[in-house]
C-alpha cells in the first residue's frame, strides 16, 4: 500500500516543490529580508530531493532510519543557520510544516479513495511531525549555543582589573553581581593584588543597575576577602537611589569605606598612600599670576 | 613533638608557618605564642601564612583567638601573605577574621605594626592617619 505513496511522491517531485514554495510564500510569516527567494528555493529543493529520494518501504515507518541521514543533516544545518540569522521559531517551524501540507495535497489529488488517503496521510504526517520536532530541537540548540557564547563573552569582558596607580587597583563592575560573577570578580581582583602588590582596591559599582541584599552580601564578601589579603577595599560609585535601597533594606555597610565617585575614592587612596596631586607652579614656567 | 618556631625580632614576634597545620599543632602554636608574648612583652605579632594553602574553619578560629588573646596582652596581631584561594575560602566559610590586621607581605606587615606603635598603640589602620 505504501509503495503507492512512494511512487506517487517520487513522480510528483516537481509539483511538490512548486506547491511547497507557494505555501511558503503565501504564509505571511516569511520575512523576505532574511533570505532571498532563490536561496529559499534552493534549500527547499535540496530538502524535497533528500526526502523523496530516500523514501522507501522501511524508512517511511521510521524517521530515525539511516536512509534519512542526509535529510536530518540538511534539516539540522538549515535550522541552526536560521537560529543564528535570527529567524523566529514560527518561521522555522512553518518551513517544514508547509511541506507536509504540500505532500498531503498531492496525495489527495492522486488518490480518490478517502480511506486510503487517510491512512497514507496519517503515515506521512507522523513522519513529518518527527522531522518538525527535530527541526525545533536543533533550532533551540542553536539559540542556546548563541546565548551561552554571549554569556561567556559578557563575563569575560565585564571584569577587568585596572591598575590606576602604583599600589591602587580599580575594578569597575558592570551588570548585576550574582554569585558566579562575584566569584570571578573576587578571583581576578585577589590575583591582581598579589601580582601587583597593591594595598588599595577600589570597587566601582556605578555600572551595577540595582543592589539588593544578595548583591550587597556578595560585595561584602569581596571586601572581606580583599581585607584578608591585607589590602584596603573602597566601594565607590554609589548612586543616590542605591544608597536609598541599601538603607531601606537595612544592609550594614558601616565597616566598608564608601565613596560617591571613583574620583573621591582615588583621592582617598592617594591620601592614605601619602601622595598629593596638585597643580604645578605657574611661575616655574615663566608665567606670573596676577 | 613538632612545634612551630616563634622568633623574636625587636619588639615583635615572628611566626612563619611553613607546613600545613593540623589541629594539635595549631593549638600548640596558640599556647606557645601567648606565653611568648607575655614573656617578651612584645607589642606586635606577625604571622606569615603565605605557604599555607588550606585553611579550615578551625584554623580561622585559632587565628582569631590568637589576635584576641594577644590584644589582651597589649600586642597587635598582623596576618600576612594570605593566598587568594585561602581568603575566598575563609569568606565563604563566614570567617572574615574581623579584629585581625592583615597585610600583603611581611614587609608591609612590619610597616603596619611600626606605624601602630608610633601612634602609641592606638588601634588605627595605617591609612587613617596619613594627613595632618
Amino acid at each position: 500500500m505504501f509503495e503507492n505513496i512512494i511512487k506517487t511522491l517520487k513522480s510528483n517531485k516537481g509539483e511538490i516543490l512548486e506547491l511547497w514554495m507557494k505555501n511558503q510564500l503565501a504564509s505571511s510569516v516569511i520575512t523576505e529580508d532574511l533570505m532571498t527567494n532563490q536561496e529559499l528555493r534552493k534549500q527547499s529543493e535540496e530538502l524535497v530531493n533528500a526526502l523523496v529520494n530516500n523514501l522507501n518501504e522501511n524508512s517511511i515507518n521510521d524517521s530515525q532510519s539511516p536512509d534519512f541521514d542526509q535529510l536530518t543533516e540538511l534539516l539540522g544545518g538549515i535550522s541552526i543557520s536560521r537560529a543564528r540569522q535570527g529567524f523566529s521559531p514560527r518561521e522555522t517551524g512553518s518551513f517544514i510544516l508547509s511541506l507536509k501540507e504540500a505532500l498531503l495535497e498531492i496525495l489527495k489529488k492522486e488518490n480518490s479513495n478517502v480511506n486510503e488517503v487517510f491512512e497514507e496521510s496519517l503515515k506521512l504526517s507522523r513522519l513529518l511531525d518527527n522531522f518538525t520536532i527535530l527541526t525545533f530541537e536543533t533550532f533551540i540548540k542553536g539559540r542556546e549555543e548563541l546565548i551561552m557564547r554571549q554569556t561567556d563573552e559578557i563575563t569575560d569582558i565585564s571584569t577587568p582589573v585596572i591598575k590606576v596607580w602604583d599600589g591602587i587597583l580599580a575594578l569597575p563592575i558592570i551588570g548585576t553581581l550574582d554569585s558566579a560573577r562575584t566569584q570571578v570578580v573576587m578571583e581576578n581582583l585577589l590575583q591582581e593584588i598579589v601580582k601587583t602588590g597593591s594595598g588599595i582596591a577600589i570597587l566601582d559599582i556605578s555600572g551595577v543597575p540595582t543592589v539588593d541584599s544578595l548583591v550587597a552580601q556578595n560585595l561584602l564578601k569581596a571586601v572581606s576577602a580583599t581585607r584578608l589579603m591585607g589590602a584596603d577595599c573602597i566601594i565607590s560609585g554609589i548612586r543616590p537611589e542605591i544608597a536609598q535601597t541599601i538603607v531601606h533594606l537595612g544592609i550594614d555597610l558601616s565597616q566598608v569605606i564608601t565613596k560617591a565617585t571613583l574620583a573621591s575614592a582615588l583621592q582617598y587612596a592617594f591620601k592614605s598612600l601619602r601622595l598629593e596631586v596638585r597643580k604645578t607652579a605657574l611661575e616655574a614656567a615663566g608665567v606670573t599670576n596676577q | 613533638m613538632e612545634r612551630i618556631p616563634i622568633l623574636k625580632m625587636g619588639p615583635f614576634l615572628l611566626v612563619t608557618i611553613q607546613i600545613d597545620l593540623y589541629d594539635r599543632l595549631a593549638l600548640n602554636l596558640e599556647e606557645d605564642l601567648v606565653k611568648m608574648v607575655e614573656k617578651t612583652a612584645s607589642k606586635g605579632v606577625l604571622i606569615d601564612i603565605s605557604a599555607l594553602s588550606i585553611v579550615d574553619s578551625f584554623m580561622g578560629r585559632i587565628l582569631g583567638n590568637i589576635a584576641s588573646m594577644s590584644r589582651l596582652l597589649d600586642a597587635q596581631t598582623v596576618v600576612v601573605g594570605m593566598q587568594p584561594a585561602v581568603a575566598i575560602t575563609l569568606v565563604e566559610l563566614g570567617l572574615p577574621l574581623n579584629g585581625v590586621y592583615t597585610a600583603l607581605n611581611m614587609e608591609k606587615g612590619m610597616y603596619l605594626l611600626k606605624s601602630m606603635m608610633d601612634f602609641n598603640g592606638t588601634q588605627q589602620e595605617d591609612g587613617d592617619h596619613s594627613f595632618d
